[in-house]
């Protein structure tokens, strides 16, 4: 009984999410002054998987539901920092920011600074801002607020949760703690131990841990309505694939740096032409981790979005009846994906940083 | 914003928050988490050997106990062999000396039936022989009665002599 209640609330729940983001274009279409505009699909599709200097939830203009996050930006002059509230939720360049004596737009959700003298943005005929420049911006943008919020979660599933219920105990957990504790073990046995041998895995369990579980939570953390694609975005994969070439490089030890440059029991020749494919794999291994999660990720937030966008482009509320469990099927086969690409993403850098640190037997 | 351009904040932040992150994880959820799993597992197998050692303690011992029963039923049977051999053999003996003893008694009461017998012939040839006296003497009184049978008589009794 109690699993077939689960099972119908879950269905109800991912309806919703699947549902959900309807809503919200159906609104921001429904406003007086946007009703005549076109529905750009990519547009909208683009807007919801990049990200944003304030977290949108739904509503347009001065109406929408919007949290507003800090804008940091380090200029010349040094930092200033203000509310993404402040540009009254204008992507276009128009409302200007006065502050500490210079001046900002927000295009397109990059922030430009405003040459001294200038007053509005001018363009050229590519739509290229003339008298702004970019500053670095630091800004808490959707995804490190996103991000911000993966690590709460974190530390609540598992130093205040698991690790607590571990301090005090010596039994295993029971519910929620367990599940945790199982996924933690299924790192362990599965992806650490295999890839790293029993002799060096504890040295990276807290890198495989940490990164599928960021991986993990973010992912499906996006696949809530309004959410950020946090793990879809290449800045993000970037990172984490750097982490993954940095362990390989600091660990990598003697064999595999011969292997590597100097690859033994083979003609001399061939070894300068296997030193520069091998070079290049270095870096195309980390690389690839970075492509595969970003690009999984995104692919499907853009399948989900453009099958509710279909509604909008045939502009008939009939083609709902097909999109709607379409984008359900993909939300379901999502929440796969989240899985998986935390998997993949983990067992490939435990494998690459198990092939750095493994010991050869000496031929 | 462009979709494959890193933006720097971004990849600024995730780093930062991801080292940060890394190193909270590390310090108060992983390394606690997989010490005491690890804890847990070892005292676990220990569970797991001592279960097995005593069952195989109790198996020996279960050995010890079938071996010793069986040595105390070898016993025990022993102990019966040897009372029942004990119990026959006091019967035979008992009854070879009773036999002996009723044998005994048969040859003894056979002996004096053999003596009685003797001494009640012997008494009887004795009463023959005063019977017989007598009776020779009542005759001899009556026949030598008169002088001429007396003559006759000692004559007769000399002429035996004679020839012999």
């Amino acid at each position: 009984m109690t699993a077939y209640k689960s099972l119908v609330i879950s269905v109800y729940l991912t309806l919703a999410f699947a549902i959900f983001p309807l809503f919200t274009f159906a609104q921001e279409h429904e406003s007086p002054e946007e009703a005549e505009e076109e529905f750009n699909a990519t547009e909208m599709i683009m807007h919801h998987i990049g990200d944003s200097h304030g977290w949108h939830f739904f509503g347009e203009g001065e109406n929408s539901w919007t949290l507003p996050l800090p804008v940091i930006l380090y200029t010349e002059n040094g930092l200033v920092t203000f509310m993404s509230s402040e540009f009254h939720h204008d992507t276009e360049g128009e409302h200007v920011v006065e502050k500490d004596g210079m001046r900002f737009v927000n295009l397109h959700e990059d922030i430009y600074r405003l040459d001294a003298d200038a007053t509005a943005v001018e363009f050229d005929a590519e739509h290229h801002p003339l008298n702004a420049s970019k500053p670095w911006d630091l800004s808490i943008t959707k995804n490190v607020a996103a991000m911000f919020l993966t690590v709460i979660l974190m530390i609540l599933f598992f130093s205040v949760g698991l690790a607590r219920h571990h301090k005090k105990n010596t039994h295993a957990p029971k519910g929620f703690n367990n599940v945790l504790e199982t996924l933690v073990l299924f790192v362990r046995d599965e992806i650490a131990i295999p890839q790293l041998g029993e002799k060096k895995y504890m040295k990276f369990m807290p890198f495989l841990l940490t990164v599928f579980f960021f991986i993990w939570i973010t992912n499906l953390m996006g696949l809530l309505p309004g959410a950020a694609n946090v793990t879809g975005n290449i800045a993000v994969t970037v990172s984490l694939g750097l982490f993954t070439l940095v362990l390989i490089l600091v660990n990598g030890n003697k064999d595999f740096w011969k292997h590597t440059f100097w690859m033994p029991g083979i003609p001399t020749w061939v070894k300068p032409i296997l030193a520069i494919v091998e070079g290049a794999g270095l870096f195309i291994k980390p690389i690839a981790l970075m492509i595969r999660l970003f690009a999984n990720i995104t692919a499907g937030h853009i399948i989900i979005l453009s099958l509710i966008g279909l509604i909008f482009i045939l502009e008939h509320a009939g083609v709902a009846g097909i999109s709607v469990p379409f984008a359900l099927f993909i939300t379901v086969l999502e929440l796969l994906v989240a899985f998986l690409q935390a998997f993949i993403f983990t067992i490939l850098s435990a494998l690459f940083i198990g092939m750095a640190v493994e010991e050869h037997e000496h031929h | 914003m462009e979709l494959i351009t890193p933006e720097f904040g971004l990849f600024f932040w995730q780093t930062i928050v991801f080292l940060v992150l890394l190193f909270i994880m590390a310090k108060f959820a992983w390394k606690p988490i997989l010490n005491s799993v690890r804890n847990r597992e070892q005292s676990i197998n220990d569970a797991l050997a001592s279960a097995e050692n005593a069952r195989k303690e109790m198996q020996n011992l279960k050995a010890d106990n079938d071996q010793l029963l069986k040595e105390a039923r070898a016993e025990r049977d022993a102990i019966l062999k040897e009372a029942r051999e004990l119990k026959e053999k006091t019967i035979a003996d008992a009854s070879e000396e009773a036999k002996a003893k009723a044998d005994k008694i048969v040859a003894d009461a056979k002996r004096s039936i053999e003596l009685e017998k003797q001494s009640a012939m012997a008494e009887l040839k004795n009463q023959v022989a005063e019977l017989s006296v007598e009776i020779a003497e009542k005759v001899l009184r009556k026949e030598l009665s008169g002088k001429k049978e007396q003559h006759q008589m000692i004559e007769k009794m000399l002429g035996e002599a004679k020839l012999n």
